[in-house]
C-alpha cells in the first residue's frame, strides 16, 4: 500500500513542467505517454479518501474519489489524451504546457475534497486556459483573452468571497458537500454565482463564445471540454436540487439554440451550443433525482467526447484553410471528406440519433424531468434538442462542406486533409461516441447511481427518428433563410465591451464637471482666508516682531552708550571701585558657606 | 478518396435521394401511427399519444426556431461583423484628439 497518493494532476503538472526539458526528438512520444500514464492512473485508482494534508490552520483533502468524480475525472483523462494527440504537431511547447495544466487544473478541482484546494485548482484552470487564447496571436485574440482573464479573475474572487463565508458560518470546516439548500447563506449564494460564471449561466456566459472562437485550434478543443464540465461537477457535488437551477437550465438551453441559429462563425456556433448543452445539464442538476443527475453525469461525459470532436472537426478546417465563417467557406466536401465524415458523426452525436452516444444520455434528463412531473421542462429541452439538430447537425455540414462555395480563390487552394494526428484523434472521438452510444454498460456503469434507465425501447427510437428527421425537412425547407451572413450577434459582453466605453464617457463628463466645482471651491474657501492670513502675518513680522528686535537693539545701544561715559579715566576712582567689589564678593561667599 | 466519389454519386441523383428521404419519413409517421407497433407507455402527456406527434414537434419546432431567431436578430442583437472594431477606431480617434 503506497504511502504517498500519487494525484493525477501531479503527474500531469510535472509532465507539464518538464516537457522543455525533453529533446525534440523524444518530444512526440513524451507527449504521448504523459497522458496515457495519467489516463492510467484515473481508471486504476480506488475509491476512498487520500491525499489529507494539514496545512496552516486547514485540513486540506487532495484525493476524494468516489463515483461522481470517478466519472468526471475518467473524461477529462480521455480528452486530454485525445486533444494531445490532435495537438502532436505544435512545435512550441508553450501550448502543450498551458494544456496540461489546464486538465490538471480540472482533475485537481474535480478530486478536491475541501473548498480551499477546489478554489486553487479553479484558479489554476483560468490562468491556464487563457494562454489557450492568448497562443492564437491575433488581436482578436489577445483582447478577447483579456476578457476571459478579467471575467475569471471577477469570478474567481466571488468564489473565493463565498468560500471564505461559508467557511466562517461553519466555524472553519471547508469540507466540500451538498450544501443546506433550504438555508442558502450569502456565500452559498456567492459560491453558486462561481460556479455557474464557470458553468456559462447566462448572463454570466458570455465570456464562452467570446474566447473558444477567438482560441487556438487545439486549444479550443481542451476548453470546451474542461472549465464547463468541471462547474458542472461542482454544481453535482454542492448543490444538487436546487430548484433555480431549472429554469435557468432552460433558458440556458433555449438561449445557447437562438444564438447558434444567427451565428455565422462555426467555432462561435459551436460555443454557443456549449452554453445550451451545459444548461441540459444544469437543468438536470437542478431536478436533482438519481435520474438526473446519472443524466447529468452522462451528458457531460457525452458531451466532452463530442462537443471535442466537434470542434476538431472546424478547427481541422480552421487549420488548413484560415477560416473558420460560413461566409468564406462551402463546398469542401471535395477537399476534405474525412473532416466531413467525423464532423458529421460529431453531429449526430450530439443530436442524440440513435447508436450514438448523446441517445444514451441526454435523453435520461428529459426522461427525469417527465418522472417529476414537470412535462414543461421536457418539452423544452425537446425543443432545444430540435434547435441542436439544426444548427450543429445540419447548419454546419452544410456551410462548411456543402452549400454556395464562398471560398476565396486562396482558400480553396490551401483546402486539404488535415495532418494525420488530427484525424487519429477524431477518429478516436468518433468511434467513442459510437461505442459508447451502443454498448451502454460502459457508461452506465460509471454513473454515480444505479441506472434503470433503458435508452432503446420502439417509443424512444420512434420519437427521436421523428423529431431529427422532420427537423432535418425543416432545414431543407427553410435553407435559404439561414444562409449565412456577415454578422456578429451582441451579447451580454456588449455591457462591458461597448457599456463600459459610455460609462467612462459619462463619468468623465461628470466627474470633470465636480473637479471644477471643486476647484472653484477651494478658490473661493481656501486660497482667499490663506492669503489673508498671509498678508496677516507679514505685518505681524515687521511691525511687531521686528519693532520688538529693533527697539531692543536701540535701548541696548542707547544705554550702552550713557554708561561708556560714567568711567572717566581716574585710576583711583577705578581701583576703589574694583576693591569694593570684591569684597562685597567675598562677604557674600562667606555668608552662604 | 472514394467518400469523394460517393458524394458525387449522391449529388448526381439528388432527386431520388429526395424522394427515398420522403418515403423514410412517411414510413416513420405510418409506424408510429399503427398501434401496437410503437408501445406508448412511456409517453407521459396526452398529446405524446398522438400518431405523428413528434414528427410536427421537430418540423413546427425547426419553424418556430429560424423564425423566432430571426426575429431576435432583427430587434438588434445582429450587427455588422466589424461592430467592435470600428468602436475601437472611433475611441481611439477620440483619445488621440
Amino acid at each position: 500500500m503506497l504511502e504517498f497518493w500519487v494525484h493525477p494532476s501531479l503527474i500531469l503538472i510535472l509532465g507539464a513542467l518538464l516537457l522543455r526539458l525533453v529533446p525534440r526528438k523524444l518530444r512526440s512520444a513524451y507527449l504521448l505517454i504523459v497522458p496515457l500514464i495519467v489516463f492510467v492512473r484515473v481508471c486504476t485508482m480506488q475509491n476512498g479518501v487520500f491525499g489529507r494534508v494539514d496545512f496552516l490552520d486547514w485540513s486540506l483533502t487532495f484525493g476524494r474519489v468516489d463515483a461522481l468524480s470517478s466519472v468526471f475525472g475518467h473524461v477529462m483523462g480521455l480528452i486530454t489524451v485525445i486533444g494531445t494527440i490532435y495537438g502532436l504537431h505544435i512545435k512550441e511547447p508553450g501550448q502543450h504546457v498551458a494544456a496540461w495544466l489546464y486538465a490538471a487544473g480540472a482533475l485537481g478541482a474535480i478530486y478536491a475534497g475541501d473548498m480551499l484546494t477546489l478554489f486553487a485548482f479553479w484558479e489554476l484552470m483560468a490562468f491556464s486556459s487563457v494562454f489557450l487564447v492568448w497562443s492564437r496571436g491575433t488581436p482578436e485574440a489577445l483582447a478577447a483573452g483579456y476578457r476571459y482573464l478579467l471575467v475569471h479573475a471577477a469570478g474567481g474572487s466571488c468564489l473565493l468571497a463565498g468560500i471564505v463565508m461559508v467557511g466562517q458560518l461553519s466555524r472553519g470546516d471547508y469540507n466540500f458537500g451538498l450544501f443546506d439548500l433550504n438555508n442558502m447563506s450569502i456565500g452559498s449564494w456567492l459560491v453558486l454565482i462561481g460556479f455557474a460564471l464557470n458553468a456559462a449561466v447566462p448572463p454570466l456566459h458570455a465570456w464562452l463564445p467570446d474566447a473558444y472562437a477567438a482560441g487556438t485550434v487545439t486549444g479550443s478543443v481542451f476548453m470546451s471540454a474542461i472549465t464547463t464540465k468541471t462547474a458542472v461537477y461542482a454544481l453535482c457535488r454542492g448543490f444538487a436540487g436546487l430548484p433555480v437551477l431549472v429554469p435557468l437550465g432552460v433558458i440556458m438551453a433555449l438561449y445557447g439554440v437562438v444564438y447558434a441559429v444567427l451565428e455565422n462563425d462555426s467555432r462561435k456556433l459551436l460555443a454557443y451550443h456549449v452554453v445550451s448543452q451545459v444548461g441540459f445539464m444544469v437543468t438536470g442538476v437542478g431536478l436533482g433525482s438519481e435520474l438526473a443527475i446519472n443524466g447529468a453525469c452522462a451528458h457531460a461525459f457525452a458531451h466532452i467526447i463530442y462537443k471535442g470532436l466537434l470542434f476538431m472537426g472546424c478547427g481541422a478546417v480552421l487549420h488548413v484553410t484560415g477560416q473558420s465563417r460560413f461566409t468564406e467557406l462551402g463546398g469542401l466536401w471535395q477537399k476534405m471528406p474525412l473532416a466531413l465524415v467525423f464532423t458529421v458523426i460529431g453531429g449526430l452525436s450530439i443530436s442524440a440519433f440513435p447508436l450514438f452516444s448523446g441517445f444514451v444520455s441526454k435523453s435520461m434528463i428529459v426522461a427525469a424531468s417527465y418522472e417529476l412531473h414537470r412535462p414543461w421542462v421536457g418539452m423544452l429541452l425537446m425543443l432545444a434538442s430540435v434547435g441542436t439538430f439544426l444548427h450543429t447537425g445540419l447548419k454546419v455540414p452544410y456551410f462548411i462542406w456543402f452549400g454556395k462555395n464562398n471560398c476565396k480563390p486562396e482558400t480553396w487552394a490551401r483546402a486539404k486533409e488535415a495532418p494525420w494526428n488530427m484525424n487519429v484523434a477524431m477518429g478516436i472521438a468518433s468511434a467513442l461516441c459510437i461505442f459508447i452510444g451502443c454498448y451502454t454498460p460502459y457508461l452506465y456503469g460509471m454513473l454515480p447511481f444505479p441506472v434503470h434507465f433503458r435508452p432503446y425501447t420502439p417509443y424512444h427510437i420512434s420519437e427521436t427518428l421523428q423529431l431529427l428527421l422532420f427537423t432535418g425537412l425543416g432545414f431543407f425547407v427553410f435553407v435559404k433563410k439561414l444562409a449565412p451572413e456577415p454578422t456578429i450577434s451582441l451579447d451580454t459582453d456588449w455591457l462591458y465591451r461597448r457599456g463600459w466605453n459610455l460609462f467612462v464617457r459619462v463619468a468623465q463628463q461628470h466627474v470633470q464637471r465636480f473637479d471644477n466645482w471643486l476647484g472653484g471651491l477651494y478658490r473661493v474657501a481656501g486660497l482667499v482666508p490663506v492669503m489673508t492670513a498671509a498678508v496677516f502675518a507679514s505685518l505681524f513680522d515687521n511691525r511687531a516682531v521686528d519693532g520688538l528686535v529693533d527697539g531692543f537693539a536701540t535701548s541696548v545701544r542707547s544705554i550702552g552708550a550713557r554708561f561708556r561715559t560714567i568711567q572717566r579715566g581716574a585710576v583711583q576712582e577705578s581701583l576703589t571701585f574694583a576693591f569694593a567689589v570684591v569684597l562685597l564678593l567675598l562677604v557674600a561667599v562667606a555668608l552662604l558657606l | 478518396m472514394n467518400m469523394v466519389k460517393w458524394i458525387e454519386f449522391l449529388r448526381a441523383r439528388l432527386g431520388a435521394v429526395a424522394r427515398i428521404s420522403g418515403i423514410v419519413l412517411a414510413v416513420l409517421v405510418v409506424l408510429d401511427a399503427i398501434p401496437g407497433v410503437i408501445g406508448k407507455e412511456q409517453a407521459h402527456t396526452r398529446l405524446e399519444r398522438i400518431p405523428g406527434f413528434w414528427a410536427v414537434f421537430g418540423f413546427l419546432g425547426c419553424a418556430l426556431l429560424i423564425v423566432g431567431s430571426k426575429l431576435f436578430g432583427r430587434a438588434g442583437i445582429v450587427q455588422h461583423e466589424d461592430y467592435y472594431d470600428r468602436l475601437a477606431r472611433r475611441n481611439t480617434d477620440r483619445t488621440v484628439q
